[in-house]
């Protein structure tokens, strides 16, 4: 018995083999030439456009990278520009500070130079004034004190003239 | 030839040896005297001519090897369920020249000296089909067609969705499961193996992969309208294998063959025993694609088989309920276990054979390198 099945098992049928042929042959010429081949083709092209996607996007990070640290560098110099514009102008400021410092000192010394010789004019002037008035007084006093002695005496009157001439 | 034998014997070893230890569990050893005497009695009868039972008969008499070898075999009508079977158109070239066509239920009765005999067609006299040449739809054909339907509505379904949604948009569906498989084949299968005029054998190599991964998958379903054990027939595995062996002869290029009848950089003495086995060569790589393929598929069914005719035997076809139990208790999950590995044998016999038919005709096409002796 088991020979009897197992001859049957292992003997190809004819028919069968006539109809897997046709069947894998219709397969094989119809949907191997008309399905699988458009797909091969467009699984490949789908796979070199994922390609191409990624290393687009890899070069994009790259210059992505390379603009950030372009950026950081340009950040970096502006820093330094600015700094460098601080620092002038907090020179230039001292620089005018200390220019306007002499300047005012200059000004006031010169201020007060001219105050002091405007005080030493006022004050010889003054001076004069008072001599003057002093004089004046001097005289009248004098004239009242001596009035009568002096109205004829000329030799008084030459005495009076040679003290106020000594008092100046 | 030596090795189907062996592997189909092996099979059937088993089923002996689990029929013999489970009643020796179950019963005493009277009735084990009694089912071997009843093994040697069909036995017996097969050998004599007759005819293997019907399926119910088979199973009311507790023998399991007819059943697996039905079910595993081509019939000329589609069993479905019960007494209920699809009749399949019948084309039959008799001994005598003529040719009797029909339903396979005209064929209850005798019709022009033929008649359907568990569910085959043999001749009504001498009740063999030797002498029959069968070109009918069977079972097996049946689900060929069948499986060819689905292949061209899937893959022409797919071939619409690339054309339709562009490269740039991601594969949504049917298109999603079958894309990794078809870039699979493309990068693992035909480009390492068939060089830079690769895209030429795309075809004949997808349609092999999923012709017969198709045919594996639909083997293992175990109802109407799949079930038919295709790819486990010798006749459509020698199909495949002489396909493939065209495929490579056809392409073979001048190195191929100078490889064959005059190797080079030996002396021409030897030739005489190199080239009959090159040639013999030539033919043996196809047949362990055949034998494979068969085998493998085979030996799985049988083994499924074997585990579901447990439950009968245990259960003494209903006799005893305890034992259907622990014979369904014990089948159940070996059942489950051997259909998960078919599962992955199903991708990996697939596989397998188209690897290597890739690889046989990555061989004939090959360009030749100076220097490689």
């Amino acid at each position: 018995m088991l020979l009897y099945d197992a001859m049957e098992l292992i003997t190809p049928n004819l028919g069968l083999v006539f109809w897997t042929t046709l069947c894998f042959i219709i397969f094989w010429l119809f949907v191997g030439k008309l399905a699988f081949k458009p797909i091969a083709r467009a699984i490949k092209s789908r796979e070199e456009s994922i390609e191409e996607a990624l290393s687009s996007a890899k070069k994009a990070k790259e210059e992505m990278l390379q603009l950030q640290t372009d950026n950081q560098a340009a950040i970096k110099l502006a820093q330094q520009e600015a700094s460098q514009i601080l620092k002038e102008a907090r020179d230039l400021k001292s620089a005018i500070e200390s220019n306007a410092q002499a300047k005012a000192k200059e000004e006031a010394t010169k201020i007060v130079a001219e105050a002091r010789a405007e005080i030493q004019k006022q004050k010889e002037s003054a001076l004069l004034e008072v001599k003057q008035e002093v004089s004046k007084l001097a005289v009248q006093i004098a004239e009242k004190i001596l009035e009568k002695e002096l109205s004829n005496s000329k030799e008084q009157q030459d005495f009076i003239s040679d003290l106020v001439n000594k008092l100046n | 030839m030596y090795s189907a034998i062996k592997n189909v014997i092996f099979v059937i070893m088993l089923v002996f040896g689990s029929i013999t230890y489970n009643t020796l569990q179950a019963q005493d050893s009277t009735l084990i005297e009694e089912v071997t005497e009843d093994v040697v009695a069909i036995s017996e009868t097969v050998t004599e001519g007759h005819h293997a039972p019907a399926l119910t008969e088979i199973i009311n008499e507790q023998d399991p090897i007819a059943a697996i070898m039905h079910h595993i075999s081509d019939a000329n009508e589609f069993h479905i369920w019960g007494d209920i079977a699809l009749p399949l158109p019948v084309i039959i070239r008799k001994s005598d020249g003529s040719w009797s066509t029909g339903l396979s239920n005209q064929y209850h009765e005798a019709k022009d000296g033929l008649i359907l005999s568990h569910g085959r067609i043999v001749d009504a006299q001498t009740h063999s089909a030797k002498e029959l040449i069968d070109l009918s739809i069977t079972k097996n054909v049946a689900m060929m067609l069948l499986s060819l339907l689905l292949l061209s509505i899937i893959f022409f379904s797919i071939k619409s969705a690339y054309q339709k949604r562009g490269v740039h948009s991601a594969p949504k569906g049917l298109q999603s499961i079958l894309e990794p498989i078809i870039s699979f084949i493309i990068e693992d299968i035909v480009k390492p193996n068939l060089g830079k005029d690769y895209e030429k054998y795309i075809p004949y190599i997808m349609s092999a992969f999923f012709f017969i991964l198709i045919n594996n998958l639909l083997g293992l379903v175990p109802f109407f309208p799949a079930s038919a054990n295709l790819t486990g027939n010798i006749a459509f595995t020698l199909t495949m294998a002489v396909l493939t062996f065209i495929v490579t002869n056809i392409n073979g290029n001048k190195n191929y063959w100078s490889h064959i009848f005059l190797m080079p950089g030996i002396p021409k003495i030897l030739l005489l025993i190199i080239t009959p086995l090159e040639i013999i060569g030539m033919f043996t790589k196809p047949f362990a694609l055949m034998i494979r393929l068969f085998a493998n598929m085979t030996a799985g069914h049988i083994i499924i088989l074997s585990l579901v005719s447990l439950i009968f035997i245990l259960g003494e076809n209903g006799a005893s309920i305890g034992g259907a139990i622990g014979g369904t208790s014990i089948a159940v999950p070996f059942i489950l276990f051997m259909n998960a590995l078919e599962l992955l044998v199903a991708f990996l016999q697939a596989y397998i054979f188209t690897l290597l038919s890739a690889i046989f005709i990555g061989m004939a096409i090959e360009e030749h390198h100076e220097g490689a002796h």
